[in-house]
């Protein structure tokens, strides 16, 4: 048989990967480094860099993903090694310029789309293992236009204001008052994992406020919950386990990854070491909690919860059961679920509107769908449920309206992802 | 002219469950495989939506998950003094097409045959001498034993979630169980579903009569399960569209719920559906094949080079590519001499439809595997002696749906329209159950399939000839079991009472079971036998074929256990017949 071989090459690659990344002591890269590639590759990997530079079908870290921002969309740039339409030419202190002070190689400013406020914190040990790993793809000659910005926000210029505003450069800095494994934690968050981008709320001029850090955020009309230690709508109810178990497999067991999240962990965090895992566990829950305070319930009387109720045992119970148990890895239990608990109940609204789909890993390979119901719920019947969900068996939320279903129901409308 | 593609390790016709199966098994060595499949990609979360997957107009009607007759069918005919004449619409059984196969829209009844069933010709004669063999039979032992297919039975269970209750465990009866099945390494991985008001009057009425009810193993899960390959499934939720529909719940035992969710991660796996394998291509000396040829979805011919071809698509199929690819020598009834095609077999179904008057049974909260079963029935589990007969059936009481288009049952003499009938089918809906028998089918001369004469599908190949009837053997097993199973209906407190019996030649216009078997037989001897007995070509060693195409006989039960059985026993074959390609029997 001809590909035993070519097999067992790919799961030896496979198990230097599983290597954890610590031990960043490594020197200068060299560009023959085994090591010291497949270093940058699980770097790359924890950063998801794949995720926004890969086009919809496009050769991967090819760019030309259109990011929608509120001030317009902006085309991912192609990182592959391509001379003329890549990032062939940059040198090793180019992509660390690039990482550190979101400056382009000629001095231009580059869009926090890209998120250099996150990475500015990575050492530029890892920055070189991974500008040493993009040096091994394949070049991929895919030109993408880069001045796809409305006037004003298509002179780069004006980023030389904002980041004299909102962006503190420098790397990381270990808090010797905690543990290693705090500070691996914070630094794979704060730095590559920009877990930040999508989990605290944007300020006006599209910054993440620095006040307001992981306390949730709206994401492409999913809600990037508080992810604190909050006990209202944040980690406070999961154990490390659990958010280990959430990042390396897409689900808890009760709670399942959908979204955008269901990318980052079968792009990403479900092919990182596990001690990274247990690491970035630790700091969510040690670093602190901050969060809305937990409202009254609706009582079972109001209107609303009444017809949610006989909505939910009409529509949902099957899945869900009658309790909001659901069934274990594979329905969310939505009793005690803090997704149904989020200031913003953005995702719950889309999710019956358009279906999703939960992650696939190798360890939880199945990945359900959520059935799209939006064609036979109208906006009454969809607030009324969600509402239900938000204030049953034990939850407290506040209520949703109609209007606030009709507005998101004009914005996700299509297939399910 | 067909191109040629670059070489795989493995090509795979058909992904249903045994292609699948044999898909993530290989792939997992590393080995590069490629799955052809004629129908559609069908996945849970894509195809069967909990609001639109229970329309039984769309599935049930109108068949919108089975094969296309235009795409391909067979034709048809009771004996060879007939002209057969193409089926144009589906009826007495409903072939798969897609992604899952048949495994998609089963009940999932989940059956191990007994020990003796793999022995009956010899078991018979001991017991009862050569005289009680039917007239013209061509009854065969298997060639493995059920000691041997225990593991491999005990892995499909566990891969599939069968939700049951063992009987016999390591030769110890276990109570609630059948106490008539072979010994289990251990219990089902998930306990038995709930059963219905008419079920519980079913085994009260049995248990009284001495027989020994059961509720039967199901594909449709009691409780949420992840199995050996790490797929969950949840709970089943009785909604009662399971045969003819894809499962919405992840609650059945599909390719889709057990295997696929693993499949599709493996690196050197890849499908290639709305592809219609032609044809599997031989070497010069016809010792070898060499790869397949296929259509794809333009029209465009393509080679698929291969070092092994696995033939995994549903049993009347798998002959079909085998006689079209000339692996095997035909067989011809005249003569009696040649393998491919002989031994095809089906299932009987008598029974007795039981009118009541104070109950209210609810048909529609069902699932395709509820029901209790008695076994006391089945192979020679009773004496034969004073019968006359070879085989058996298992006896149950079962609903598996109460849907509103097809499920309207009416006493006989009811008229099919109007106010009498509708008056009707509103007193009887609740009233009514049934205790039927599912009967084995033994093996005939008379009963084969062939390439026809005269019909061509739309690529010009010959379409698969069916020649079938139930013989004098299987009316007397079949009818003398409709008159136990009018007793316990009776028992069970009916009020009146139909007993169905198997009369008039088999037709192929009502349902009766997609219990297809045999054709491609396993056997000892290359002459009666188109495979050994690790489901491996006689003729072209790297070619096997999995599936109910391999029964030499049909037995008194659903026919997927086994299959799943013999597909893992052949794995292991495989995986020795790639260490050293060649006859893993010789013949």
């Amino acid at each position: 048989m001809t590909s035993g071989r070519m097999a067992s090459i790919a799961r030896l690659s496979y198990a230097a990967l599983m290597l954890p990344l610590l031990g960043t002591g490594v020197a200068h890269a060299d560009s023959d480094n085994y090591v010291e590639v497949a270093r940058g590759k699980a770097l790359a990997t924890a950063g998801d860099c794949v995720a926004c530079h890969t086009a919809k079908g496009g050769a991967p870290f090819a760019g030309g993903l259109a990011l929608q921002t509120p001030f317009g969309a902006i085309m991912t740039p192609n990182i592959t090694p391509d001379n003329t339409t890549g990032i062939g030419s940059w040198s090793a202190d180019d992509l660390a310029r690039a990482m550190h002070d979101g400056r382009r190689p000629g001095g231009g400013y580059l869009y926090p789309a890209f998120p250099y406020p996150y990475y500015t914190k990575v050492t530029r040990a890892d920055i070189d293992a991974i500008y040493a790993y993009l040096r091994t793809l394949p070049p991929a000659n895919n030109s993408v236009s880069r001045n796809t910005l409305p006037f004003p926000f298509n002179i780069r210029l004006s980023m030389s204001g904002w980041n004299g505003m909102f962006f503190t450069p420098g790397t990381f800095a270990p808090d010797s008052s905690r543990s290693a494994e705090y500070d691996r934690g914070a630094y794979l968050v704060e730095g590559l994992g920009h877990c930040g981008a999508c989990h605290t709320p944007f300020n006006a001029f599209g910054a993440s406020k620095a006040d307001r850090y992981l306390q949730g955020n709206q994401i492409d009309y999913w809600t990037a919950p508080n992810i604190t230690n909050d006990m209202q709508s944040g980690l406070g109810k999961w154990s490390v386990d659990d958010i280990v178990q959430y990042l390396k497999t897409g689900q808890t067991g009760t709670s399942l990854a959908s979204g955008p999240m269901k990318d980052v962990i079968e792009n990403s965090t479900s092919k990182m070491p596990d001690p990274d895992l247990k690491a970035m566990a630790v700091y969510l829950k040690e670093r602190g909690a901050a969060g809305s305070p937990t409202p009254a319930p609706l009582p079972a009387s109001d209107r609303q919860m009444q017809a949610g109720e006989a909505i939910f045992i009409d529509t949902c119970s099957a899945c869900h059961t009658r309790a909001g148990t659901g069934v274990e890895h594979l329905f969310p239990k939505l009793a005690g679920n803090v997704v149904t608990t989020q200031d913003d109940p953005s995702s719950l609204i889309r999710i019956i509107i358009a279906g999703g789909r939960a992650a696939a890993t190798d360890a939880r390979p199945t990945s359900p769908a959520m059935p799209s119901l939006g064609y036979r719920l109208s906006d009454e019947q969809i607030a009324a449920v969600v509402t239900y969900v938000r204030n049953s068996w034990g939850n407290a939320a506040s209520p949703v309206s109609a209007d606030a279903v009709r507005g998101l129901r004009a914005r996700v409308t299509g297939p399910a992802d | 002219m067909a191109r040629r593609l670059p070489r795989k390790d493995v090509v795979i016709v058909g992904l249903g469950w045994t292609g699948s199966i044999m898909a993530l098994e290989l792939a997992r060595t590393g080995l590069e495989v490629v799955a052809i499949e004629r129908g559609p990609w069908r996945d849970t979360a894509a195809d069967f939506n909990i609001g639109t997957a229970p329309d039984e107009l769309r599935y049930a009607v109108r068949h919108d998950v089975f094969l296309r007759p235009r795409q391909e069918t067979l034709t048809m005919r009771n004996n060879p003094s007939q002209t057969a004449l193409p089926i144009r619409k589906w009826g007495s059984f409903l072939p798969g097409n897609g992604v899952g196969g048949a495994g998609v829209h089963w009940n999932g009844q989940t059956w191990r045959f007994l020990p003796q069933d793999f022995r009956i010709r010899s078991h018979m004669t001991e017991r009862y001498g050569a005289g009680i063999l039917p007239e013209g039979n061509f009854i065969q032992d298997w060639p493995v034993s059920y000691d041997e297919l225990e593991p491999y039975y005990d892995k499909f269970e566990y891969v599939a979630g069968i939700s049951g209750k063992a009987g016999n465990i390591k030769g110890q009866i276990q109570p609630g169980g059948n106490p008539f099945e072979g010994p289990r390494s251990r219990e089902y991985p998930t306990p038995p579903i709930k059963q219905g008001h008419s079920q519980e009057l079913f085994a009260k009425a049995a248990t009284n009569m001495g027989l020994h009810p059961f509720p039967r193993p199901s594909g449709t899960l009691s409780v949420a399960y992840t199995n050996t390959y790490g797929c969950t499934m949840a709970p089943c939720t009785y909604c009662g569209f399971c045969e003819r529909f894809g499962c919405a719940n992840y609650s059945k035992s599909t390719p889709q719920a057990c295997v696929l969710p693993a499949l599709v991660r493996e690196p050197t796996f890849e499908a290639r559906t709305e592809c219609e394998v032609t044809k599997v291509n031989l070497s010069g000396d016809g010792k070898t094949a060499t790869g397949v040829t296929y259509v794809d979805a333009n029209g465009e011919e393509w080679e698929q080079p291969a070092e092994l071809v696995l033939v995994c698509a549903y049993a009347l199929f798998n002959v079909r590519l085998m006689l079209l690819s000339g692996i095997g020598k035909p067989y011809d009834p005249a003569s009696g001499e040649g393998a491919v095609g002989r031994n095809y077999a089906y299932q009987t179904g008598t029974g007795s439809t039981a009118f009541f008057e104070d109950v209210k049974f609810n048909p529609f909260a069902a699932t395709g595997s509820l029901g209790m079963v008695i076994d006391d029935y089945n192979g020679d589990n009773f004496d034969h002696g004073p019968h006359g007969f070879v085989g058996g059936a298992y006896i149950n009481n079962a609903y598996t749906n109460g849907r509103p288009i097809l499920y309207h049952p009416t006493p006989r003499g009811t008229p099919n329209w109007g106010s009498a009938w509708k008056k009707a089918v509103r007193e009887t809906y609740q009233r009514v159950t049934n205790v039927g028998a599912q009967g084995s089918v033994m093996s005939y001369r008379n009963n084969y399939l062939d390439l026809d004469p005269t019909y061509k599908d739309p690529l010009g190949r010959p379409l698969m000839r069916m020649t079938f009837d139930y013989q004098d053997n299987e009316r007397k097993m079949a009818n003398w079991m409709a008159d136990r199973c009018d007793e316990i209906a009776k028992a069970m407190g009916a009020k009146t009472t139909q007993v169905n019996r198997l009369v008039g030649p088999w037709s192929v216009v009502p349902y009766q079971t997609t219990h297809n078997t045999g054709g491609a037989i396993i056997g000892s001897d290359p002459k009666t036998s188109a495979l050994n007995r690790y489901l491996q070509s006689w003729d072209v060693s790297n070619v096997f074929v999995m599936g109910a195409s391999a029964f030499p006989q049909n037995a008194g039960y659903n026919p997927t256990g086994t299959v799943g059985a013999l597909a893992y026993w052949a794995l292991d074959a495989i995986f020795k017949y790639l260490k050293s390609p060649a006859p893993l029997v010789q013949r």
